[in-house]
């Protein structure tokens, strides 16, 4: 489904990732491990546009989407719920959903998506009206992540979802990857919490100082040494 | 602090208030005539720059200090096509080519500048101003040498009908704008410019079309005021002045409800207007003390009082936040 073949990103003079590969598959969850400064939330800026890579490509369900537009990517079907939330805090939890759904063709079906949105976050339908800003932090987090599904995307990247977040509201962040995957929405999901992380998903990626360190099944990286030395502290 | 958002509570109540005061307007050349009809137009064509200042600056959060950039290309575009030796086109059809006029100069500094952030966005609107008619001044002295233009004289009421048309064009595109998907967009990229492009606005776009849009109408004004001002040169066509006014007025009416430009921009020119003929050793004191008092004392302006003194009437139950 997404295919990132061997690209190099800077940031003007400063390179930030080297000859990163990854290759996600339908309806499967990647894991995106790596310490802080490693490079992940790079690269998943590069493949949303907001970055463009110097060399390599972005392909997407067989097109090309490296050079386009972030606005273009997410038409075609890439939503990423960014790092930190980037909620609209002076606008209500409505509109911000709204917002998420603001290309063409997910703005007709908007009254719909909203539905279902509010079924996988119940608390987001009773607090419509309020201003995103008077939101607890785990609501905060729905409202971003539900943002994000408003697009109907099929391909939905989540920069750290669990940061700040109470441990039972972890695991609900958790429950909820589960549940978009069995409604056929593939995601790539960057986290600091390794082990839940690597239980959920299919594969994971290890970034460490902007290239790729180690890949492979979940299973298998569980056990690998690097991985219990530096993530899991065994 | 209070955060007062304007909220569509239906469309009748508001709409047969607005329909009775456009009324009460269009009718009164007839019934006053005279002063009256030249001090009002004078108070429209302020709320046009205020209002279009703020279907911009408010939502998007780019604070522009471009008006009297727009205005002033209204003004020449009207100088030039409607001189006192003979009318080449129709005023109606000038009205529009001025309004044109200012849009094109929008799209173009918007692409190059809407990129800049806060301050930087500010002061290059700014120089547009100054750089347009320093570029206007060196043409009328080596190239046109022309010292002054003279515009067609126009009678008050024609002005002033003008003037209302546009204002009313104003406040139609400024209240469906903010009721539209894309004026969700603009505000969205004035609350978090980067989460807009995740959602997939094309921020550029939105940011550049609104910016022309609202100097489609301040240079339309320019057009009409030029016949006002029969006599100008490119020193009184761009009047730095007027791009700060706007900002002073909107925020001395208050930004968060539709109509509190207006109101700012009303109370604003008359007391200009007023101060300027009855205390002019004082005018420009008294102005800034007032401003100051504003500023300090109703962060959400003018309009910002409603609420506040309606609560005061009904008894107080709610909490003065």
């Amino acid at each position: 489904m997404l295919e990132v073949s061997n690209i190099d990103t800077f940031y003007g003079k400063a390179q930030a990732l080297w000859d990163v590969s990854l290759r996600i598959d339908e309806a499967e969850i990647v894991a995106l491990i790596g310490a802080n400064g490693a490079g992940k939330t790079t690269l998943l800026n590069t493949i949303s546009g907001l970055l463009r890579p110097a060399s390599g490509s972005v392909e997407f369900l067989g097109q090309r989407i490296d050079g386009l537009a972030p606005h273009t990517i997410v038409e075609l079907g890439v939503s990423h719920v960014p790092e930190g939330r980037r909620l609209f805090t002076d606008m209500s939890v409505r509109e911000n959903l709204e917002m998420g759904a603001y290309t063409s063709g997910a703005w007709k079906r908007k009254e719909e998506t909203l539905e279902q949105v509010y079924q996988v976050f119940p608390a987001l339908k009773e607090r419509g009206g309020q201003l995103a800003r008077t939101l607890s932090g785990g609501e905060q987090q729905m409202l971003a992540m539900g943002r994000g599904l408003m697009s109907k995307p099929k391909l939905c990247m989540f920069d750290e979802p669990s940061f700040g977040l109470a441990p039972m509201l972890v695991l609900e962040v958790f429950q909820v990857m589960k549940s978009l995957r069995e409604q056929g929405i593939t995601i790539l999901l960057i986290e600091q919490n390794v082990r839940h992380t690597l239980e959920i998903a299919d594969r994971g990626y290890v970034l460490e100082n902007g290239r790729i360190a180690l890949e492979g099944e979940s299973k298998k990286l569980l056990k690998e040494e690097l991985i219990r030395k530096a993530y899991l502290g065994l | 602090m209070d955060i007062t958002r304007f909220k569509s509570k239906g469309f009748f109540i508001p709409g047969l208030i607005s329909l009775v005061l456009l009324i009460l307007l269009a009718t009164l050349p007839l019934s006053l005539g005279g002063y009256t009809v030249v001090l009002v137009t004078t108070i429209l064509m302020y709320a046009i720059l205020t209002v279009s200042w703020v279907l911009f600056s408010g939502p998007s959060g780019y604070m522009s200090l471009a008006s009297a950039a727009f205005f002033g290309v209204g003004i020449y575009i009207g100088a030039l096509l409607l001189p006192n030796t003979g009318q080449v086109l129709p005023l109606l059809v000038v009205v529009v080519l001025g309004g044109l006029a200012s849009s094109i100069v929008a799209l173009g500094v918007g692409a190059l500048t809407l990129r800049l952030r806060g301050i930087y966005f500010a002061i290059f609107t700014f120089g547009l101003v100054v750089l347009i008619l320093e570029v206007l001044n060196w043409w009328e002295h080596t190239v046109s040498h022309i010292r002054g233009r003279f515009v067609m004289v126009v009678d008050n009421e024609t002005i002033f009908y003008v003037m209302l048309a546009i204002f009313v064009a104003t406040m139609l595109t400024f209240f469906f704008l903010r009721r539209s998907k894309f004026g969700l967009a603009l505000q969205s990229i004035g609350q978090n410019e980067e989460a807009a492009a995740h959602s997939g606005v094309n921020v550029t776009m939105v940011k550049v079309l609104t910016f022309a849009l609202s100097a489609f109408f301040v240079g339309a004004a320019g057009v009409v005021w030029a016949t006002r001002l029969t006599y100008i040169d490119p020193y009184i066509a761009f009047n730095f002045f007027l791009s700060f006014l706007p900002v002073l007025m909107a925020i001395f009416g208050g930004i968060g409800q539709i109509y509190g430009p207006v109101v700012g921009a009303a109370i604003f020119a008359y007391l200009q207007e007023t101060l300027q003929t009855e205390f002019p050793e004082v005018y420009m004191l008294t102005f800034g003390i007032v401003l100051v008092v504003v500023i300090l004392y109703l962060p959400n302006g003018i309009v910002g009082l409603i609420p506040k003194l309606w609560r005061r009437i009904s008894g107080g139950q709610h909490a003065n936040t």
